[in-house]
């Protein structure tokens, strides 16, 4: 799928859980709903491009993917 | 479960809902009744028929045809027993010979001005100023006809599907009453006096005036002078079968009254738990559809969509489908093929397609096309209140004190449930409505919004976000409710949140649009006007923070205590007939039947010891992500069954490129739709008169769906992918409808108690029914919530990144009127095109004026996505600044214009805020151009479908 269009979409996800006031809580919530509602293909490609730097993204999204890329295999 | 087609007892006035009995005696017959029964409910209740004719139980009564007349004992004259309440120890005669004498007067007089023509009349045997004659013993006129009368009267056949000849009519006003407090429309009137009086329906006639089609009038008729065209046709039908509505998501409770399998009539079930008797123009009138010659029936395959189709045998066409899905299963494997079902599946329909695309093709790749319209609501509702649907029945309005619609418009979406929220407040219920444009419901007849709150699309969050400021600021909170129903923690944090002075009214009110004086009133009226229910729509979850905004409607209702008992709730109004019941299935890719994720071990063993096939733990594709995929070669086979995604869905360029670039797309449907153009199997479907099953309604209500004539395809649409599956080696081997509800029950809690057998029984049943309730759950959360405590989220408000610039300066939202249904694939095809042939570009005067635009002129409607061309309607229904059209033509290309953009929790479309330009132009768009073009070339394949298959 589009890279680009997965960085938004994972974006939307750190938009609305960016608002937590526990940051980390926010992080592990934003992997959690990608683990629930994306295709492993989606995640996979999303990991990937983290690993390359994750750019376009949101930094508490990549943060959180980073941090807990074990919980979205 | 044929029925006679006057099965229901008429007990001539509406029931008391006293719990106070009376007992009186009737013809000698003792009867205890609730108190304020009338007389004549009384009586039928005691098995005595009192003769009447402007009396029937829908209606309050009105004494006026003076029939009904009883002696009472010790009371002087005679009282209309309609209006008459009963009272202790009355002793009531109905039959005396001065009652019958003043009765065969009475009948004499309407017999006097009434053509004799029972013979020829199209009621003959269905009417019931035949019945009174009869019952009455009219042997007579002695008045005779010659003198002055209204037989000339001429009929007004305006109305496609009813006409009104007031010759017939006795002017006893059960239309005018039904049109006023049944429909709520109050369309019909009696004009003038005495022997001039008349009923009227406007300056010329039905089609002109304000009358919506509803056809309360025709119901309420007892003769002939409104009646359905079809009968007038067919004459009286000989015997009725009891379904369900195909249409919107109130699914009423349908009579199909047949001869033969011929249906001459629907007429609304009286006992039908979601409607009570009412209709609309579409569930009543609009099923010609099912008959209609576009209807394809026979399979048809190809194997370019460049190629003409070839009809096949039904095995020939599921061997080529099964071929083909497992050569590109083998090629691409399992993640390039996926389902779509649609809300106009039953849930069997439903149930046995996912099953097929987990079990047998080993993947989640199932989607349903509450993808694009209620999937935040799921998503949203299960997050805070733990389960995915709405918490009341649609009786519960009339318990509600304050009634809040948010982004949606029940007079036109859903018509029946709009009108029985209109009896409500017309009974003085308050009403604040949260809508870009003006709604019906704003003001029409004898109702007007407290307040309106005229929002900028796409501005919903800060919209709760000033509520819930108000709510928590003022002390509005229900703290006791709150501390025992709530996890307070969660409530802290949105309270915390809610309070932050950037959410308040005055800070939100430039970015709405709204002023904060109203949002401040608003607010408190919710929360403090008693009794609170929040009713939504698309306008709510079709937005890039739909889930967000459900989630901000469950915190205000759980910060007020309001849920868990009659006249609150959250309520989301369904779209189609079965948006509930397609998310109940499983039908999306990331849970099975029950709203139970698809990684959940102990849920994921029980459907693989049912299905005896290993599935898959992780998510699959929703509709946009395989359409994505699609475009880059990595899905290749679609099964679609029920569902338009060419037509219905954002970005048409964008979908038909996704279903040009797969190598298999299997399309079962009535007609040749949208997407079906791009498709290389055809699979002909069954309208829902064809078939059995059950659809489940917005208030959890699973309806039964009867077959009341034979397929015309050959076969329920359940059969065929029942016959894809085992073509594919896995054979589903039901022998009814039935047999896979009973799976369902067997895998599903929520359903556990559901079968047709207790649907017969009852009617209809609302999930959850189980052990526990038995028969069912009309209201959810009472005494807990579905996940225990209730959970509070923080709902920042991100505005939309579809923003106005200067190349897009006007927002365009998306909607859908009364008399067209979705995609229009059935509505046009009836004769509901009288009232709306073409979609329409609703833009403000202002904005017509800037740009030279008059009435009816040709308008450009360009967006990043696309561009298209309608006519323009100027409007102050719509602001300044706004746009509106709908979707229900293909050729109008409304979603050529929407966007890709998405909720952020499950992507579903932001249709309800585009940035456009609007322009006076001359011609059709290259896209409508391309369209026409490609639509005839289609057209033309399946006529070319004759000749033998030759795809191999």
């Amino acid at each position: 799928m589009n890279t680009e269009h997965l960085v938004t979409m994972a974006n939307q996800i750190g938009d609305f859980f960016q608002s937590y006031p526990d940051q980390e809580l926010a992080k592990k919530e934003i992997v959690t709903h990608l683990k629930r509602f994306w295709a492993s293909s989606m995640r996979e490609q999303l990991m990937e491009h983290v690993k390359q730097q994750g750019a376009g993204l949101h930094p508490i999204v990549r943060d959180a993917i980073t941090q807990h890329q074990a919980s979205l295999l | 479960m044929k029925k006679p087609i006057n099965q229901y007892t008429d007990y001539g006035t509406p029931a008391s809902s006293s719990t106070e009995q009376v007992t009186l005696e009737i013809d000698g017959t003792s009867i205890s009744v609730p108190a304020g029964s009338s007389i004549m409910h009384a009586a039928v209740a005691a098995g005595v028929s009192v003769p009447k004719l402007c009396a029937t139980d829908s209606l309050e009564p009105f004494g006026s045809c003076r029939l009904c007349l009883v002696e009472i004992e010790g009371r002087r004259g005679y009282p209309a027993s309609c209006t008459t309440p009963v009272a202790e120890g009355l002793k009531v005669k109905t039959q005396t010979p001065k009652l019958a004498d003043i009765r065969r007067g009475v009948m004499e007089l309407y017999i006097s001005d009434h053509p004799l023509d029972c013979l020829t009349c199209a009621t003959n045997g269905d009417c019931e100023l035949q019945d009174m004659a009869g019952a009455v013993g009219l042997r007579e006129v002695r008045y005779g006809y010659d003198g002055e009368n209204h037989l000339q009267s001429e009929k007004d056949t305006s109305n496609p599907y009813f006409q009104f000849d007031p010759s017939k009519c006795i002017v006893c006003s059960r239309c005018v009453r039904a049109c006023e407090e049944v429909q709520g429309t109050f369309a019909l009137t009696i004009q003038g006096r005495g022997f001039e009086s008349k009923v009227a329906s406007g300056v010329t006639d039905f089609m002109d005036s304000e009358c919506v089609s509803c056809g309360a009038c025709v119901q309420a008729c007892p003769t002939a002078t409104l009646i359905e065209k079809s009968v007038v046709q067919h004459g009286v039908p000989d015997y009725s079968i009891t379904t369900t509505c195909a249409y919107c998501g109130v699914g009423c409770s349908f009579d199909a009254q047949m001869k033969g399998e011929q249906v001459v009539r629907m007429i609304p079930s009286k006992h039908g738990g979601a409607n009570h008797g009412h209709s609309c123009v579409k569930g009543r009138f609009a099923w010609g559809y099912a008959t209609h010659k576009d209807r394809i029936t026979t399979p048809m395959i190809r194997k370019s969509i460049h190629d003409a189709w070839q009809q096949v045998s039904w095995d020939e066409a599921i061997a080529y489908a099964a071929s083909e899905i497992s050569r590109i299963n083998q090629q691409y494997g399992k993640a390039s093929i996926g389902g779509i079902t649609s809300s106009r599946c039953t849930n069997e329909e439903v149930y046995v397609t996912q099953k097929l695309i987990r079990a047998v093709l080993g993947t989640n790749n199932v989607d349903t096309c509450a993808r694009v319209c209620h999937s935040p609501t799921g998503y949203g509702l299960k997050q805070t209140l733990g389960e995915s649907a709405g918490t009341q029945t649609f009786d519960s309005v009339m318990h509600s004190d304050v009634i809040f619609v948010i982004g949606a418009n029940p007079t036109d979406g859903h018509p029946v449930f709009g009108s029985q929220m209109k009896r409500r407040l017309r009974e003085g219920a308050k009403l604040i409505v949260a809508d870009p444009r003006q709604i019906d419901l704003v003001q029409s007849p004898h109702i007007r919004s407290d307040y309106h709150l005229k929002l900028r699309p796409g501005t919903n969050v800060a919209l709760i976000s000033a509520i819930s400021h108000v709510i928590v600021t003022e002390g509005l909170v229900k703290e006791d409710f709150v501390r025992e129903r709530c996890e307070w923690d969660s409530f802290e944090m949105w309270r915390d949140f809610a309070a932050k002075p950037e959410n308040s009214p005055e800070a939100l009110s430039e970015e709405l649009g709204v002023p904060a004086e109203d949002l401040r009133a608003a607010a408190r009226l919710y929360a403090t006007g008693g009794n609170a229910a929040i009713y939504y729509g698309l306008g709510v979850t079709e937005h890039s923070q739909g889930s967000t905004m459900v989630m901000g409607i469950a915190n205000i209702a759980m910060a007020t205590g309001n849920v868990g008992r009659e006249g609150v709730g959250v309520n989301p109004l369904r779209g189609q007939n079965n948006v509930q019941g397609s998310c109940d299935m499983g039908s999306m890719p990331h849970e099975f039947t029950g709203y139970r994720h698809v990684s959940d071990d102990a849920t994921r063993a029980l459907f693989e010891a049912a299905w005896g096939r290993p599935l898959s733990a992780d998510p699959g594709l929703r509709i946009p992500n395989m359409l994505d995929a699609a475009i880059e070669g990595k899905f290749k086979a679609l099964y679609c069954i029920g569902e338009d995604i060419a037509q219905s869905d954002p970005n048409t360029q964008h979908v038909t490129h996704a279903l040009e670039s797969m190598e298999c797309v299997i399309v079962q449907d009535l007609f040749l739709n949208e997407t079906a153009k791009f498709a290389h199997v055809f699979f002909p479907g069954a309208s829902f008169l064809e078939k059995s099953g059950t659809f489940t309604n917005a208030e959890r209500r699973i309806s039964p769906v009867r077959r009341v004539m034979t397929p015309k395809n050959g076969m329920e649409d359940w059969e065929i992918t029942a016959k894809l599956s085992t073509a594919l080696g896995y054979p589903m081997q039901y022998g009814h409808a039935s047999d896979i509800l009973d799976e369902i029950a067997a895998l599903t809690p929520t359903f556990r108690g559901v079968s047709f057998k207790k649907l017969d029984e009852l009617g209809s049943v609302q999930w959850p029914c189980d052990d526990e309730h038995p028969t069912g759950t009309p209201i959810m959360h009472i005494d807990e919530f579905v996940r225990g405590k209730g959970k509070f989220f923080i709902t920042q408000y991100v505005p939309t990144t579809e923003k106005v610039n200067g190349r897009y300066p006007l927002l365009l939202t998306t909607g859908r009127i009364l008399s067209q249904y979705n995609v229009g694939a059935q509505t046009r095809r009836t004769d509901n095109v009288a009232w709306h042939k073409e979609d329409v570009l609703e833009i403000h005067p202002h904005d017509a004026e800037d740009r030279g635009i008059q009435e009816g002129d040709w308008v450009g409607i360009s967006s990043r996505a696309g561009e298209t061309v309608m006519r323009a309607l100027i409007t102050e229904r719509v602001q300044p600044g706004v746009v509106y059209t709908t979707f229900h033509h293909p050729e109008s290309g409304a979603n050529v214009i929407t966007t890709e953009n998405s909720d952020w929790a499950t992507n579903c479309p932001e249709f309800k805020v585009t940035a456009v330009q609007v322009n006076k132009v001359s011609q059709i768009s290259d896209w409508q151009r391309n369209f026409k073009r490609f639509t005839e070339q289609q057209v033309n394949f399946v006529e070319q479908a004759s000749k033998p298959a030759n795809v191999s």
